[in-house]
């Protein structure tokens, strides 16, 4: 019965400075709507960009790091143990790349519920030879589907089709820069020398650009069997294992334990692409601080609205006084116009800045290094919705609360008497 | 006892601004129910002073005040606002209405706030006292499209509502004309003596106070009659 009634006379007090109202309003709807287009486009970009290289990074990297023994033969010697023995020149031990026991490996960890999947790799440097020309590169023999489930690497073909990888045998991804250097098409017949100066003719069956001309000048792809036999080497040979978590932020907790656990070398994705999460972060406050600074100027657009509304409807303030409205219904009217402020223009704000981040994700974005995205990417998180609709109901009312407080505390009978 | 609807003892009330003044001195009298009372005296002598502290809407004074058994001094902002709703009519020298609400919705209003009766019952109520005061026929116009006198039967009616113990008016025809001010004597009087409602009134016009059953002659902040 009591807050219908309050809201009423906030109402009639709102219709009674109507543009003022609207312009109040717009102020709110246009701070939202800026807001929700800015960080979704915003989040958006930064999604992306982030995914370059998440999406082609495992979560953490199991292999055999090359590095010098740790324990020499002379620490194992009972006659020395207690001295402190010095070695000179110490020499990479000569295990090779290659993972013991791999197969044994990946069935344990893909047991781990922790784990989304896992993915062999076997890598190898090669020369690509055109006539006299040899281009150094990498091939990297990978499961196809695994490959394709866990990096989306169909997403970064322009030319031909992920599967024949798998089908066709001897066939060969190559990166876009490479292909063009080699000026080579789908189809074509690569040969390549091995570093053990084997050479082979591999037949390409599609080219990849990841965007980064560093990768894209270098980087080819064959199925795992083919880069085994390419380098001679037998079906257990597997350099890398690549793991995805259900949980990216476990990544350092986890590489750490199977390091120990396994006695193999593992990285895990924030200590190799530390400087990917400054940058997001930077992007967000950015985003972030100048949404916040567009809804603040809205909040000072209701309070001097506000203001001017207290002076010209003082008489009504002592009236409602003076027959019985406590200064805290008085503050409750002023606090609910500001809110009604606030939530009309936040609606309409979250509509319009649905409508603008439409728009903007509508708008032709292509370029060279990006040959999967077409238009702008944004970000349509309800998340941001939901922000933009606290923030506009926190300004409005604390716009609205210092003009209200002013409004409860007017005496009526000094406007009564000065009459 | 029950027939005092208002009580003052000793009523104190110092003007700070500029200097320490004495407006009201030691202000001790009380009014019966069902009377007519007029507050009279020269500009400046502290009756409107006086009249805003029975109110309830000034609480900076000393000495005690009861009204209808309850002693006003120890409530506080939001209890006065509550015997304001409950038990004072006020009607005052400019009319007050607030121009966003028609007739009806401004009389209306404080019985909402009280809340005692449903919105039919509160319509019905409003819309019976406008009849009696002859202008059921502006209930649904705006409150300026109304003459002054039309006004101040609107204010009446809307001090009315809530059926309180004591109507105060403020120069209640300060700004009417003779056959207004006649009118809106006329309204008191009947509610006095119809309703056994409480008038209290303070005015300088000599001719409307000597019409009163009692006249309380104010000078200097003391009665003196």
């Amino acid at each position: 019965m009591k807050n219908p009634l309050l809201l009423n006379i906030a109402f009639a007090l709102l219709k009674a400075r109507l543009r003022q109202s609207i312009v109040a309003a717009a102020g709110v709807t246009f701070g939202i709507a800026m807001f929700i287009a800015l960080v979704s486009f915003m989040t958006g970009l930064n999604k992306m960009l982030d995914s370059l290289i998440t999406n082609r990074t495992p979560h953490i990297r199991i292999y055999n790091a090359i590095v010098p023994s740790k324990t020499q033969p002379i620490d194992l010697a009972g006659e020395f143990s207690g001295y402190r023995n010095f070695i000179r020149s110490v020499k990479p031990k000569d295990e090779g790349k290659q993972l013991y026991n791999a197969s044994r490996l990946i069935k344990a960890i893909r047991a781990d519920d922790r784990v989304i999947d896992v993915a062999p790799k076997t890598k190898t440097t090669v020369f690509f030879n055109k006539g006299t020309i040899q281009l150094s590169g990498m091939i990297d023999g990978v499961d196809v589907a695994l490959e394709q489930k866990l990096f989306h690497m169909g997403e970064y073909i322009t030319e031909g089709n992920i599967t024949d990888l798998g089908t066709i045998s001897n066939s060969i991804i190559i990166g876009k820069g490479l292909a063009d250097k080699l000026s080579v098409k789908v189809g074509d017949l690569v040969q390549v020398t091995t570093p053990d100066a084997d050479i082979a003719m591999l037949k390409i069956v599609g080219v990849i650009q990841f965007g980064l001309a560093d990768i894209d000048d270098v980087q080819s792809f064959a199925s795992l069997q083919t880069a085994q036999r390419l380098q001679g080497k037998p079906a257990n040979y597997i350099t890398d294992i690549q793991i995805k978590l259900k949980d990216i932020s476990l990544a350092p907790v986890v590489a750490k334990e199977y390091a120990r656990l396994f006695d193999v070398d593992a990285t895990d994705i924030q200590t190799a692409n530390a400087q990917f999460e400054t940058g997001t972060n930077v992007r967000n406050t950015i985003a972030y601080s100048v949404s916040i600074t567009l809804l603040i100027v809205a909040g000072f657009g209701i309070y001097n609205i506000l203001n001017m509304m207290i002076y010209e409807k003082m008489d009504a303030i002592a009236i409602l006084k003076a027959t019985g409205f406590s200064g805290k219904d008085v503050k409750t009217i002023f606090i609910q116009l500001s809110m009604v402020l606030g939530v009309v223009g936040g609606i309409i704000g979250i509509l319009l800045g649905y409508i603008l981040s439409v728009i903007i994700s509508n708008i032709p974005f292509e370029t060279q290094a990006l040959p999967t995205i077409k238009t702008y990417p944004v970000n349509f998180d309800m998340m941001y919705y939901f922000i933009g609709i606290v923030f506009a109901l926190i300004t409005t009312y604390l716009a609205g609360l210092f003009p209200a407080r002013k409004a409860a505390k007017i005496d009526p009978v000094v406007i009564i008497r000065g009459k | 006892m029950v027939n005092t609807v208002l009580k003052a003892t000793k009523i104190n009330k110092y003007f700070l601004d500029p200097v320490r003044f004495r407006v009201l001195k030691d202000i001790s009298f009380s009014i019966n129910r069902g009377s007519f009372v007029a507050i009279t005296g020269k500009s400046g002598c502290g009756k409107s002073t006086l009249l805003y502290i029975l109110s309830t809407m000034d609480t900076d004074y000393e000495g005690e005040l009861v009204m209808d058994n309850e002693a006003l001094k120890q409530k506080n902002n939001a209890e006065l606002a509550l015997v304001r709703n409950q038990k004072i009519g006020f009607v005052f020298q400019f009319h007050y209405l607030i121009e966003e609400f028609n007739v009806l919705k401004n009389v209306m209003l404080p019985a909402m706030k009280l809340g005692r009766y449903s919105t039919e019952q509160i319509e019905e109520k409003a819309i019976q006292h406008l009849k009696i005061l002859g202008i059921q026929d502006q209930a649904l116009k705006n409150a300026n499209q109304l003459s002054g006198g039309q006004k101040q039967r609107v204010a009446i009616a809307r001090a009315l509502i809530n059926d309180p113990v004591i109507i105060m008016g403020d120069e209640p025809t300060g700004n009417l004309d003779k056959k207004n001010s006649d009118i809106v004597f006329g309204i008191f009087k009947d509610i006095c003596t119809e309703n056994k409602q409480t008038i209290l009134v303070v005015t300088h016009d000599s001719e409307f106070a000597s019409r009163a059953d009692r006249i309380i002659v104010m000078e200097d902040g003391e009665i003196v009659s």
